[in-house]
């Protein structure tokens, strides 16, 4: 019943027709996201953060910015903010009102951060919701939820375990999960 | 069997063993979307709120725990805003879409 598949598939073909695109910029696009776009980036700069105190110090205080340096591709990031989990907080992401997500650092958003359960859930009880995701927090841990929109992304800057310590970037990069970014996972 | 090839350049990022595209057509519509708001038909964030709209329509006339088919919305999104731009024409995008459905199979490409 997919509808939508045909009126994509119409859609693509007047806009060729016009000359609005052809088909190769759309290709691109899709190789990007699916290749160099991706939770990578948010692993580089989580990794960095780590390794880099006063990167990590200009991550916190604006995540634009310090990200720009990277020239990461896609426009979706307007006003990427890092918030960062401590022993005493913990914070995780959602966007209540459809799907905003930070796609420039995590890739595209995993299918159940636009479920209707994680998007009012994770508000009203959220250590329900991390639990239903394996993650237990720390009695007394406070848990802080950032509602994202399309002008603010956030994402969050896990705490480095301690089993890490001593590990380089690329070996830190490759350790640092998606779901740990949106703050359901604890590494 | 999802019916679909997802093979080489249309193969799924997986991430955390979640398939992101699930058919090919999704990272079309999405791939569109990107490329002419980089091409500066719009800014991205006029799709955002198209997108945040039509979110809104879908959960006014369904159960509350019903997913919502993200990219079946992101379809009517890019659709209404193109739309609202004066770069479609709904009527045209109906009918061909309604040919495209309805091709004999072996014509299909």
């Amino acid at each position: 019943m997919s509808d939508a598949k045909f009126r994509t598939q119409a859609i693509e073909q007047l806009l060729i027709e016009k000359g609005m695109l052809n088909e190769s910029q759309i290709d691109d696009v899709v190789a990007r996201y699916n290749e160099r776009v991706g939770p990578l980036n948010g692993a580089r700069l989580v990794a960095k953060a780590w390794l880099d105190e006063s990167f990590k110090a200009t991550l916190l205080a604006d995540g634009s910015a310090a990200i720009e340096p990277f020239g990461f591709e896609g426009g979706q990031v307007d006003k990427l903010v890092v918030v960062e989990n401590t022993p005493e907080t913990h914070n995780v992401v959602v966007c209540t009102l459809c799907s905003c997500y930070p796609w420039a650092i995590l890739g595209l958003p995993p299918k159940w951060y636009k479920d209707p359960a994680y998007r009012s859930r994770v508000v009203r009880e959220p250590r329900a919701v991390l639990a239903e995701f394996g993650t237990q927090l720390p009695d007394g841990q406070k848990v802080s939820v950032w509602d994202s929109s399309a002008e603010i992304r956030y994402m969050v800057l896990p705490q480095l375990p301690q089993r890490w310590v001593g590990l380089g970037e690329d070996e830190l990069i490759d350790r640092v999960t998606r779901d740990s970014m949106i703050g359901v996972e604890v590494l | 069997m999802s019916g679909f090839a997802l093979s080489g350049r249309m193969s799924p990022p997986m991430e955390n063993g979640e398939v992101v595209f699930e058919a090919p057509w999704q990272s079309r519509v999405f791939g569109m979307a990107v490329a002419l708001s980089e091409q500066g038909l719009y800014p991205w964030s006029d799709f955002q709120q198209s997108l945040i709209d039509e979110v809104a329509v879908w959960d006014q006339v369904h159960p509350a725990d019903e997913n919502y088919p993200y990219f079946d919305i992101f379809q009517k999104a890019l659709t209404n805003l193109l739309v609202g731009l004066g770069h479609l024409n709904e009527a045209q995008v109906d009918a061909l879409s309604h040919d495209l459905a309805h091709l004999p199979h072996g014509h299909d490409h």
